[in-house]
C-alpha cells in the first residue's frame, strides 16, 4: 500500500508540472459549454415561460450541463489511455513485469492523482462559472442526495478508468489504438448523455441504452444530483452501476492476462 | 534570410517549383497512407461516427422544437454538413501538420525543416496530406445535398462558385488559428493542448449564429470569427443573408488572421532554440 502512496505523490508532482496545460484546457472547455447553453436558451425563448422539454425547464437544462462539467472534472480519463498504449508499444511495461508492482493498480493510482490535481485546478474556474449561472443552478433539496451523488461519482470514475484501460490494452494486438479509443469516446459522448440529457430520446431507445454501461458513466450520477431518481430507483441504479464496475474490472483483468501472453518487449 | 535565396527566380518559375515539391509530398503521403490500409479506413469510420453524432444531436433537438431562432431543421443540418465539409478539407491539407509542429519543436526536428531550401512555413504546414479527410469531406457535401433537396433549394452555378470561395476563406481561418495555437506552443505546452484548443474553439462554429447574443457574438464574429466560418457560407448558399457585410467580413477576416498567424510565426521562429544535442 505504501508503495502506491508513493506512486500517488509522484503522479501529483508530474501532473502539477502541467498545471498550466490543465488550466488552459479547462478554460477552452468552457467555450463549447457556453455554446450549448446559448443554444438551449434560444430554444426555450421560443416557448412559453416555464414550459419544459422532457421534464427539463431552462434552469434544469442549464444545471444538467453544469453538473456534467463537475462529474467530468472528477472522473474523465484525460491522457491515461494514451500513456498506457504508449507504454505497451514502446516496451515500457517490461519494467513493471519485473517490479513488485501491479500495473493496473499503478495506473489506477496515477489516474486518481491526476484527477485530484485536475479537480483542484478546476475548482476555481468551474466555481466562477457556476456563480455566473447561480440563478439557474439547481441545489438539491435533500442533503443525502449529495452523498449518493459522490458515491455514484466514485463508481463512475472506476467505470471510466477500467473501460479506458481495457481499450488501451488493445495496443497488445494492434499498432494503432487511437481509432478504437475515439470510437469508444463517441459512444460515451452520445450514450452517456454528454451531448444532451438522455430522456430527450424516445423512451424505447433509452430502454435499450440502459443495457449498456454508458448511461451509468455520466447520465446516472447527474440525474441523482438533479434528484430525478430517488428511492428504489436510486438503489437499483447504484447496484447496476456497481455491477458494471465489477464487470469492467473483470474485463480489464482478463484482457491484461490475454495481452501479456502476446506481449513481446519492443526494443527490450 | 536573403543569403539562402538560390538564384533570382521569376514568379512563374517559383510557383512551378513549389507545385512540383507539393506534388511530391502528395505522392509520399499517399504511399504512406496505403501502407496502413486498415488504419486508414478506421479513421474514416471515426470521422463518420462523430459526424453522425452531430446529426443525431440536431434531430433530437428538433424532436422538441420547431426552430432555433429562425433556423429550421434542414437549415441546421445544412450547417452541420457544411461545418464537416470545411473542417475535413482543412484536415486534409493542414491538420496533421499543425498538430505536429509542437512535436517538431520539442524534439528539435525543426532544425531539419529550417535547413531545407524552401519556405519553412510551406513545408511545415503542408508536408503531410490526410487523404481520408477528403473522402469524409464528401460525406459532408452529401448531407448538404440531401438537406438542400429537402429544402427544395435550387443551385445556381454562380452561388456554388461563391460558396466555394467562402469555404476556402473559412479553411484559411481554420488553418491560421490552429497554426497560431501551434506557434504559441513553441514556448509552452504539448501537442494535445493545441488540438484540444482547436476542437473546442471550432465546436461552436457549427451552431446557428442566432443562438448567440451580445458580447459573446461580437467577440466570435469580429474577433475570433468562429461564428462566421460556417454560418456565412451556408447563409449565402440558402439565400439567408441579411446583407452583404457578412461576406466581406469573412473574406477580410481570413486575410487578417493569415497575417496575424504569419507575424506570430516569425516571432516564434526568432525565439527558437534547438532542443537536440
Amino acid at each position: 500500500m505504501k508503495k502506491y502512496l508513493h506512486v500517488f505523490t509522484i503522479g501529483l508532482q508530474n501532473t502539477m508540472a502541467y498545471r498550466f496545460n490543465f488550466f488552459t484546457r479547462i478554460l477552452f472547455g468552457f467555450i463549447p459549454l457556453m455554446g450549448t447553453i446559448f443554444l438551449w436558451k434560444t430554444i426555450y425563448a421560443s416557448k412559453a415561460a416555464g414550459e419544459s422539454i422532457s421534464g427539463y425547464t431552462l434552469q434544469g437544462m442549464i444545471s444538467y450541463y453544469l453538473v456534467i462539467t463537475i462529474v467530468d472534472a472528477f472522473t474523465a480519463v484525460s491522457e491515461d489511455d494514451w500513456q498506457i498504449a504508449a507504454d505497451i508499444k514502446d516496451g515500457n511495461i517490461s519494467q513493471f513485469l519485473l517490479k513488485p508492482l501491479n500495473y493496473l493498480t499503478y495506473r489506477f493510482t496515477l489516474f486518481l492523482s491526476g484527477r485530484a490535481v485536475y479537480t483542484l485546478v478546476a475548482l476555481l474556474p468551474v466555481g466562477i462559472f457556476i456563480m455566473c449561472y447561480r440563478h439557474s443552478f439547481y441545489i438539491p433539496v435533500h442533503v443525502s442526495t449529495l452523498g449518493w451523488f459522490m458515491l455514484s461519482i466514485c463508481l463512475t470514475g472506476a467505470m471510466q478508468f477500467f473501460l479506458s484501460y481495457t481499450m488501451a490494452l488493445l495496443a497488445f494486438w494492434v499498432a494503432e489504438v487511437s481509432t478504437f479509443i475515439f470510437i469508444l469516446y463517441a459512444f460515451e459522448y452520445l450514450a452517456g448523455g454528454h451531448v444532451f440529457p438522455l430522456n430527450l430520446l424516445p423512451p424505447a431507445i433509452v430502454q435499450v441504452l440502459d443495457f449498456t454501461p454508458f448511461p451509468y458513466q455520466l447520465f446516472f450520477p447527474v440525474s441523482i444530483y438533479l434528484e430525478q431518481v430517488s428511492g428504489a430507483e436510486l438503489a437499483r441504479g447504484l447496484v447496476i452501476q456497481s455491477l458494471w464496475v465489477f464487470v469492467l474490472y473483470g474485463l480489464a483483468k482478463w484482457t491484461w492476462s490475454r495481452g501479456i501472453r502476446k506481449y513481446s518487449a519492443v526494443g527490450g | 534570410m536573403n543569403i539562402n535565396e538560390p538564384l533570382p527566380q521569376t514568379r512563374a518559375l517559383r510557383f512551378s517549383r513549389y507545385a512540383g515539391i507539393y506534388s511530391a509530398l502528395w505522392k509520399n503521403s499517399v504511399i504512406r497512407e496505403m501502407g496502413f490500409k486498415t488504419n486508414f479506413l478506421l479513421w474514416m469510420v471515426v470521422e463518420l461516427l462523430w459526424f453522425s453524432l452531430q446529426l443525431v444531436f440536431v434531430s433530437v433537438i428538433y424532436l422538441h422544437t420547431e426552430n432555433i431562432g429562425t433556423w429550421t431543421k434542414w437549415q441546421v443540418v445544412m450547417l452541420m454538413g457544411c461545418s464537416h465539409f470545411i473542417q475535413q478539407v482543412f484536415q486534409g491539407f493542414f491538420f496533421v501538420n499543425c498538430s505536429q509542429l509542437p512535436e517538431l519543436v520539442r524534439t528539435g526536428k525543426m532544425d531539419f525543416m529550417l535547413l531545407l531550401p524552401v519556405n519553412t512555413r510551406f513545408v511545415v504546414s503542408l508536408r503531410n496530406v490526410d487523404l481520408g479527410a477528403f473522402f469524409t469531406a464528401g460525406s459532408g457535401l452529401a448531407v448538404m445535398f440531401y438537406a438542400g433537396s429537402r429544402m427544395h433549394l435550387s443551385l445556381e452555378p454562380i452561388v456554388c462558385i461563391g460558396f466555394m470561395i467562402l469555404c476556402a476563406a473559412s479553411v484559411m481561418i481554420h488553418y491560421s488559428i490552429m497554426f497560431l495555437l501551434a506557434s504559441i506552443s513553441f514556448w509552452t505546452v504539448r501537442a494535445q493542448g493545441v488540438i484540444f484548443g482547436y476542437y473546442n474553439l471550432f465546436n461552436i462554429s457549427r451552431l446557428p449564429d442566432e443562438a448567440f447574443q451580445g458580447g459573446f457574438r461580437r467577440i466570435f464574429s469580429f474577433g475570433l470569427p468562429l461564428l462566421l466560418v460556417v454560418n456565412v457560407p451556408v447563409r449565402f448558399l440558402i439565400h439567408k443573408m441579411e446583407n452583404m457585410w457578412g461576406l466581406v467580413l469573412l473574406l477580410a477576416m481570413s486575410l487578417v488572421w493569415l497575417i496575424v498567424s504569419e507575424i506570430c510565426w516569425r516571432y516564434s521562429l526568432k525565439h527558437y532554440t534547438s532542443a537536440s544535442s
